[in-house]
């Protein structure tokens, strides 16, 4: 067991979709339970306190409103060597983005922001969920220390994006790199970019902020 | 570094079916793999460029030899193909899906491949990447200032579009075939081709174009183990027929020569945009 790097999976405001992605690897997901030694995650295994691990999986947004989030978030960034901030919500805000509060059964609750505004992370993931072979991908490059692999991770979590449909047209079409591979449009979760004349058009009706098209554009920098 | 990238072997080769050499563009080597591949369980859908009225390309996902077929020619202008790869392996529920495209196109399908946040099991089931040559793209109305402008020919009537020994040519379904100098369609290429610096596809399995070989043969780059399994078993099974590679000036020679006029042009103009302080694609393929 000793050599097996301990990981634990913290869950803030989400709604568990990057964890079912993860686990959406069936077999391959057995295989990733064998090679890490999971010390925490509340979803599958029964441990009260988060306890030091080499790696922390924190998947959701913090709400501002929720003092015990607060904590959780701090703690998470005491206990995990390296912290990733798993998904979109974590990451970027995504859907949390367009809370306003007001609903039941917590009117008061309705500020959210992502984890990485709340605590440095080392690393970020988009997309909402990433899919499971990425989440595969990310934990068997930390299990190898391949670092060639994480580095557009590490760079998104210190990256100051919109993380919307926007960050295409604004970085991409506005600065003449866009050349209509269409990668983006088949990435987004929700169908929100049309490609009209090879180039892509958003709808800010179905965007959810998840910051996938852009990642996925190979004119981008990461 | 190797104008062309990595790549296994370069042959000369044609399709033999009929059907294909009467559509296709020069070999017809891209509809030749693909229709292979659908014939014989290697591939279930391919990702293809189809055009609708007016030449105006759309992506589609061909799940038989015929559809493959009604897509073949090259369309001069940019089809989004991968904005139906997803569509492909969810509504088309497709296993093993081939793709074709410019060298953009394939890179960008491998970087999605390296990094599928966006892409729900798709890795394995993407079997077999055609790349294809590429000097530059023309946006939509770009193509059609040039054939309808240029060359006064209205869109409707254009059967076929060739980009060859200096210039641009149009061929009408009334037999008439017109052109003009690559110099006239320069001001129509879209810019963002310009920071572009992979002529032959580098990242594909198999890349192909008319450069390199003689009118009605295409220039076959096998690049890896997949892409000779391939072209082999198709030269072997006789849907492909072969000649060595021209190696002198006109072969080999211009090809590397093309690539390496797209790599040095294209590398002044990213030096030319850092300079403005614009941002530049991550170098991959310089």
């Amino acid at each position: 067991m000793e050599d097996k790097i301990t990981v634990a999976h913290v869950q803030l405001s989400s709604c568990c979709g990057c964890l079912i992605s993860l686990v959406d690897t069936y077999e391959k997901f057995l295989d990733v339970l064998n090679s890490i030694d999971l010390v925490y995650c509340q979803t599958l295994m029964d441990a009260r306190e988060i306890p030091e691990a080499d790696v922390i999986l924190v998947e959701g947004a913090v709400c501002l409103e929720d003092h015990h989030a607060l904590e959780v978030a701090r703690e998470v960034r005491k206990k995990g060597k390296t912290v990733v901030a798993l998904g979109a919500c974590a990451a970027l805000g995504c859907i949390t983005r367009f809370a306003k509060g007001g609903q039941m059964p917590k009117p008061v609750q309705g500020s959210f922001s992502s984890l990485t505004e709340i605590i440095r992370c080392d690393m970020a993931i988009p997309g909402c969920p990433p899919s499971p072979e990425l989440i595969l991908g990310v934990i068997t490059a930390l299990i190898k220390g391949d670092e060639e692999y994480l580095k557009p991770f590490r760079r998104y979590a210190v990256c100051k994006c919109e993380s919307c449909g926007c960050d295409l047209i604004i970085n991409v079409v506005n600065k003449s790199l866009c050349m209509g591979c269409g990668i983006c449009s088949a990435s987004c979760p929700t169908r929100a970019i049309e490609m009209v004349d090879g180039r892509p058009v958003v709808s800010p009706q179905l965007c959810v902020k998840c910051g996938v098209c852009s990642f996925q554009c190979p004119r981008i920098e990461i | 570094m190797d104008p062309l990238g990595s790549y296994k072997s370069i042959i000369s080769a044609r399709a033999t079916d009929k059907r294909i050499l009467k559509r296709c563009q020069d070999g017809g080597i891209v509809s030749a793999v693909f229709i292979y591949g659908l014939e014989n369980n290697i591939l279930d859908g391919v990702i293809v460029a189809d055009k609708e009225e007016g030449f105006r390309p759309v992506p589609k996902v061909a799940t038989t030899p015929e559809e493959v077929l009604e897509a073949a020619g090259t369309k001069y202008t940019v089809s989004p193909n991968l904005s139906v790869l997803k569509s492909a392996i969810r509504e088309y529920a497709c296993e093993k899906v081939g793709v074709v495209g410019t060298p953009c196109q394939i890179l960008s399908l491998r970087k999605a491949l390296k990094y599928p946040v966006g892409f729900r099991h798709m890795v394995d089931k993407v079997k077999l990447l055609v790349g294809i040559f590429c000097m530059e793209n023309f946006p939509y109305m770009g193509m059609r200032i040039i054939v309808e402008e240029l060359c006064g020919v209205r869109i409707e009537d254009v059967v076929k579009m060739d980009i060859g020994k200096g210039k641009f040519w149009v061929y009408t379904r009334w037999g008439e075939v017109k052109s003009v100098k690559l110099k006239k369609t320069h001001p129509y290429e879209q810019s963002s081709c310009h920071v572009c610096t992979d002529y032959t596809a580098e990242l594909a399995d198999i890349s192909t174009g008319s450069v390199g070989s003689p009118d009605g043969w295409s220039t076959v780059i096998i690049r890896n183990e997949r892409g000779e399994e391939i072209i082999n078993k198709m030269i072997e099974e006789g849907y492909l027929e072969r000649r060595p590679i021209d190696e002198g000036k006109f072969g080999l020679g211009l090809l590397k020569k093309l690539a390496l006029v797209k790599k040095e042009k294209n590398m002044k103009e990213i030096e030319h945009r850092k300079e403005l302080g614009l941002p530049v694609p991550p170098d991959v393929c310089h």
